[in-house]
This record gives structure tokens, C-alpha cells and sequence, in this order.
């Protein structure tokens, strides 16, 4: 029953790459699905190498028989797919990948005719002084030491920002037997209780949240809501690290001595290759991001392109599993594939039911609107190229720079390395706050492939193929 | 090492977990040193070392930041001008790795 035209491929193999696989695989059709990383799983059910030894309950707390089901289904598919780990889709355009394998270090080509993205998402950064000393990670980059290394970011651990995250990796931390110093979350209390009626159309969700609060403050945790952190402090002699945290309550400077820090602002959709791919964008408010737009089954603006996952706003791991089937659906539907609408429309209901819960997400752990205000013209924005607020300030009082690829041009913010993903968010923050202008009206970066580093002579290489 | 402070090339990382795995011989800043098998690059130094490299910019030492791949600063030198994502990259007996920490 495999139509011939099909020669799907998926990126990413987190829940929605794993579930959109298992679909199209289910319907006869044998995809290509190109990871990153050395093993399925995504971010979320990152699975440790081979060889470890930790229980999944270890691993995944309340999530692991989740995080079983989506492995195991994954590696039940292995004989069905074309499956491409240590992958880096650095380049998209017209019907072809450009895919770096990491371990050989060689690029090659691969050909789609319809292609799910599933790329995912990363810590969403706000940075605060002292945040480039060692010993400072993201929040889920101290998660991926634990799952996926067995190692602490350190052994007596301030963990700050706001979002879910924030209470797992503490509880997580504080479990493995690490000391939390504190937990320091931008949120109010305040916002925590307005966000409730809409959380409590996911109880067992809402639960688990409040159980890890009750259980660290149970183990005398100091956990603190509507911290402002001020800076991170770092030793001078010897290594040059991480010893404290300086946080605010709204009146008085708190200092919190640690050596090592966790810290994000929930997540951020990695979307570059949509944008490569020429998928349109819009500006999501409760996002406070420009995203692809996808409708409700994941087609984008460009047919033959699907968006699943928290690549396309974040909704969670749960909602990524029914995006990554509606989207595989959506494609073996509009190729003359049959598919059961009413599974299709059931998943749609799943994910409209999921808002109410995610818009109260929202509310009980609100972005810090007022974070541009505080940030010192010397906070370094940018950790690739040390570019400060105070370089970006200049350039849009005195260059006129109102547009974030405006700014980038003129300062390199966001050319770097990392592309943007960790200063982007606080760039825009920065030129809304010295333009005047509201966020939504400062632009976006524009992505550009390599959406990664990769070696620069593969790069001319891969050029001079074309 | 000699007078410096004692914190001085101290570790960063602490293993709490998953520490019976088999050794994995390889060299640090020209001195021996062992890691485990399953290790990545930057597990692999920063369980010796509070530092994977020095931003090209500010000249501080950095030691690495999202741990998934996509901030790019965690990229580490070989002895022999090779460079590698240390977070995504496992170890290797043998791997010659330099951090640009004072000796």
C-alpha cells in the first residue's frame, strides 16, 4: 500500500520524531529519521549510553514508563526505518538535507519529498552577571549531566529562573544526594495561585508539580518565590568558578555561597531549520516568540513541510507524542495514504484540551517582562563574542538599530557560534526595552545554514557540490 | 601546580552515579589521567578540571554551558589542533585533550 512518491523524512527522534516514525511505519511507509544525538529519545527521555546502569524509575522519576514506551517503541522500529544517529542536519532547502555525521566528521546528502521536523527545543537564557563563569548551566543542561553522565554540576547548587524545570531539576538534584542551596524562581507566589483553575484541568500534572515543592521544602530546601537574581559571583584565586549567587526579594540583596548554578527561563523552539525550509512565521504572545506557524495537524506554509514538537512552541513532551502522529497522519492523508480520521480528530482534541493547562504554565511561571530593565549595560549578552548590553543599547540609540538583523549586523549579536540560541531571546528584550518598541515589533534572526558549526572545509565542499 | 591556590585545577563535575564503568586512559594538558567508558569529552576533563577552554574574546575560561549541543561552548582542542564538541563528542583512549588551564 506504499505510495510510491512517499520518501518521508523526520528530524529529530524525541517524542515526536519516535511517534511520527512509528505511524508512517505502521501505514507501510519506511521514513528516514536523522538524530543528532547517539541514541532515540530526545531531550526529555535522553537515555544514558549503553552500558549504564540506572533503572528508568532512577532515570525518569514519574515519567518513566513513559520514557520506556517511546524507547521501546523506537528500538522496535529499527528493522522499519532508515535510521541516521550522530546526524546534524546543518542545511535545508528544495528537497535536500545537508547532514554532518559527528563521529566520521563527513557531510553527505539526503533527498526528502515530505520531511517532519521535530527539532526541539532548549533552555530559554536570560542572562545575569557572572553567568560565563564555570560552574554556571543551563537548567536542563544540569539535568543531562545527571540522566545522561551520572555527574552534578556541583556538589552544593543554587538553581534560579522560573518554569517547571526549575522544581524537577531540584528535586532531582536534591534526590541524587546534592545539596540545593537554594531555589530561587522569578515567579511570584501570587502567579502560582492566579494559575491554578487552568493547571487543574491537568490534576495528576498539577500534582507531581506541587508534590517536588512540598518534598524539597519538606527536606528544608529554601525555595523562594519572586527572587530576582542579581549576579553570579566567582573566586579570583585559583580556578575562576562559581562561589555564589547575589538574588533580590524586591528590597534586600541576599548573597547564597554555592559552586555551581542552574538556571533558564523554561524552553525556546529550536526553529532554524524551518526557517531554512522558507516556512512562515508569526508571532506567538504566549510563546513571546516568533514561530512557525503550523495549523492544527502540523502542516506548514510550505507543502510537503510538517512541524511537530516543541519546535514549534512549547507544549510539552506528552502534547509532542500526539503532534509527531497528527503530523505523520496529516502527511500519509494528503498523499492518498488512508488514515483513521477519527484518530486524527482525537489527537486534536488531545492537544486543544492541553491549552487551558499550558496557558496556566503561563501564568504560574510568567517570563520576567521587567528582565531588560535590570540588566546592567556590562552584562555580557552574548557569551560567544562577549557582546554587552551596554555595545547593543549603543547601537540602537546611536546607529538607529530597531530590527534584531539590524542589530546583528551591526554588533554580531547573534552571529556567534550558537547562532542566537542563547542571546537571541535577550537581545530582542534588550533593543524592545532601548527602542521603545513593544517585543513583537523588534524582528527576529534570520537563520542561516550552517544552523551549527561544522568544519569549514566540508562546508565548501558541500557548496561546490551544488 | 606548586604555590598556586589549591583550588586550582580542581574538579567541576561531580560523578554521583554510574561509577562502576570500565577506565578509559587518556591525556590532559600533557599529564595522564583516566575517565570512564560512556564518558563524553567534557565529563571526561571537567571531573579533573574547572575549565574545557578559554572564550576567544574575554580570554576567561569557560566550561561549557547547555550540555545538549546548541550553545557552542564547549568546544575543546586537541594536541593536535583537532576541535571537538566536547558534549557531544565520547571519550577515546588515548585522546590527547589541551584546556588552556595554567599548569
Amino acid at each position: 500500500m506504499t505510495a510510491p512518491t512517499l520518501q518521508p523524512v523526520i528530524v529529530g527522534a524525541g517524542p515526536a520524531g519516535i511517534r511520527a516514525a512509528q505511524t508512517l511505519v505502521a501505514h507501510g511507509v519506511r521514513p528516514v529519521v536523522i538524530d543528532e544525538a547517539a541514541r532515540g529519545g530526545g531531550q526529555i527521555y535522553r537515555r544514558p549510553p549503553a552500558h549504564f546502569a540506572r533503572s528508568a524509575q532512577t532515570l525518569y522519576g514519574t515519567e518513566a514508563a513513559r520514557a520506556t514506551a517511546l524507547h521501546s517503541t523506537f528500538d522496535s522500529l529499527s528493522a522499519h526505518i532508515d535510521y541516521q544517529p550522530n546526524s546534524l542536519v546543518w542545511n535545508a532547502q528544495g528537497g535536500v538535507l545537508d547532514v554532518l555525521h559527528g563521529p566520521t566528521q563527513t557531510t553527505r546528502t539526503v533527498p526528502y519529498q515530505q520531511l517532519i521536523v521535530a527539532s526541539g527545543a532548549t533552555d530559554r537564557v536570560l542572562p545575569v552577571p557572572g553567568w560565563t563563569l564555570p560552574g554556571v548551566y543551563t537548567l536542563g543542561g544540569a539535568q543531562v549531566a545527571l540522566k545522561f553522565q551520572g555527574c552534578t554540576i556541583g556538589s552544593n547548587v543554587v538553581l534560579m529562573g522560573t518554569g517547571p524545570l526549575l522544581y524537577l531539576v531540584a528535586y532531582q538534584y536534591a534526590k541524587a544526594g546534592t545539596k540545593v542551596a537554594a531555589v530561587l524562581d522569578t515567579a511570584r507566589f501570587a502567579d502560582q495561585l492566579a494559575a491554578l483553575p487552568g493547571m487543574l484541568t491537568q490534576p495528576a500534572v498539577l500534582g507531581k508539580g506541587l508534590y517536588y515543592v512540598a518534598w524539597l521544602r519538606a527536606q528544608g530546601v529554601a525555595v523562594h518565590t519572586g527572587a530576582r537574581p542579581v549576579r553570579v559571583e566567582g573566586s579570583i584565586e585559583g580556578d575562576m568558578r562559581v562561589n555564589a549567587v547575589v538574588w533580590s526579594d524586591g528590597n534586600t540583596e541576599h548573597t547564597v555561597p554555592c559552586d555551581a548554578v542552574g538556571f533558564g527561563y523554561a524552553l525556546r523552539s529550536e526553529t532554524q531549520l524551518a526557517d531554512l525550509l522558507g516556512c512562515r512565521f508569526a508571532w506567538a504572545p504566549m510563546h513571546r516568540s516568533h514561530l512557525p506557524e503550523r495549523e492544527s495537524a502540523g502542516r506548514t506554509s510550505v507543502a510537503g513541510v510538517y512541524l511537530a514538537g516543541d519546535g514549534a512552541g512549547i507544549m510539552g513532551a506528552d502534547a509532542a507524542e500526539w503532534a509527531g502522529e497528527r503530523a505523520a497522519l496529516a502527511l500519509l492523508d494528503d498523499h492518498g495514504v488512508k488514515v483513521d480520521a477519527e484518530r486524527a480528530a482525537e489527537l486534536e482534541r488531545k492537544l486543544t484540551h492541553l491549552m487551558p493547562f499550558r496557558q496556566g504554565l503561563e501564568r504560574a511561571f510568567p517570563f520576567p517582562t521587567d528582565w531588560a530593565a535590570h540588566a546592567p549595560d556590562a552584562l555580557v549578552v552574548c557569551r560567544c563574542e562577549n557582546i554587552t548590553a551596554g555595545e547593543l543599547r549603543a547601537c540602537a540609540r546611536d546607529a538607529g538599530a530597531d530590527e534584531m538583523n539590524r542589530l546583528k549586523a551591526l554588533t554580531r549579536v547573534g552571529m556567534g557560534r550558537c547562532q542566537g540560541r542563547m542571546c537571541g531571546v535577550a537581545a530582542a528584550e534588550i533593543l524592545a526595552q532601548a527602542t521603545g518598541k513593544p517585543i513583537d515589533q523588534v524582528g527576529r534572526l534570520r537563520g542561516q545554514a550552517p544552523i551549527k558549526p561544522i568544519p569549514i572545509h566540508l562546508q565548501a565542499q558541500a557548496e561546490a557540490a551544488e | 601546580m606548586g604555590t598556586t591556590s589549591m583550588t586550582v585545577n580542581t574538579a567541576l563535575l561531580h560523578r554521583v552515579a554510574e561509577k562502576d564503568r570500565a577506565p578509559v586512559p587518556f591525556m590532559l594538558d600533557g599529564e595522564p589521567a583516566t575517565a570512564l567508558e560512556g564518558d563524553t569529552v567534557l565529563t571526561a576533563i571537567l571531573t579533573h578540571r574547572a575549565q574545557l577552554r578559554r572564550n576567544e574574546f574575554s580570554h576567561e575560561p569557560r566550561a561549557g554551558f547547555c550540555l545538549m549541543g546548541a550553545c557552542q561552548d564547549c568546544w575543546v582542542q586537541t594536541a593536535t589542533g583537532e576541535r571537538l564538541r566536547s558534549c557531544a563528542t565520547f571519550i577515546q583512549a588515548g585522546m590527547q585533550l589541551t584546556t588552556g588551564a595554567p599548569a
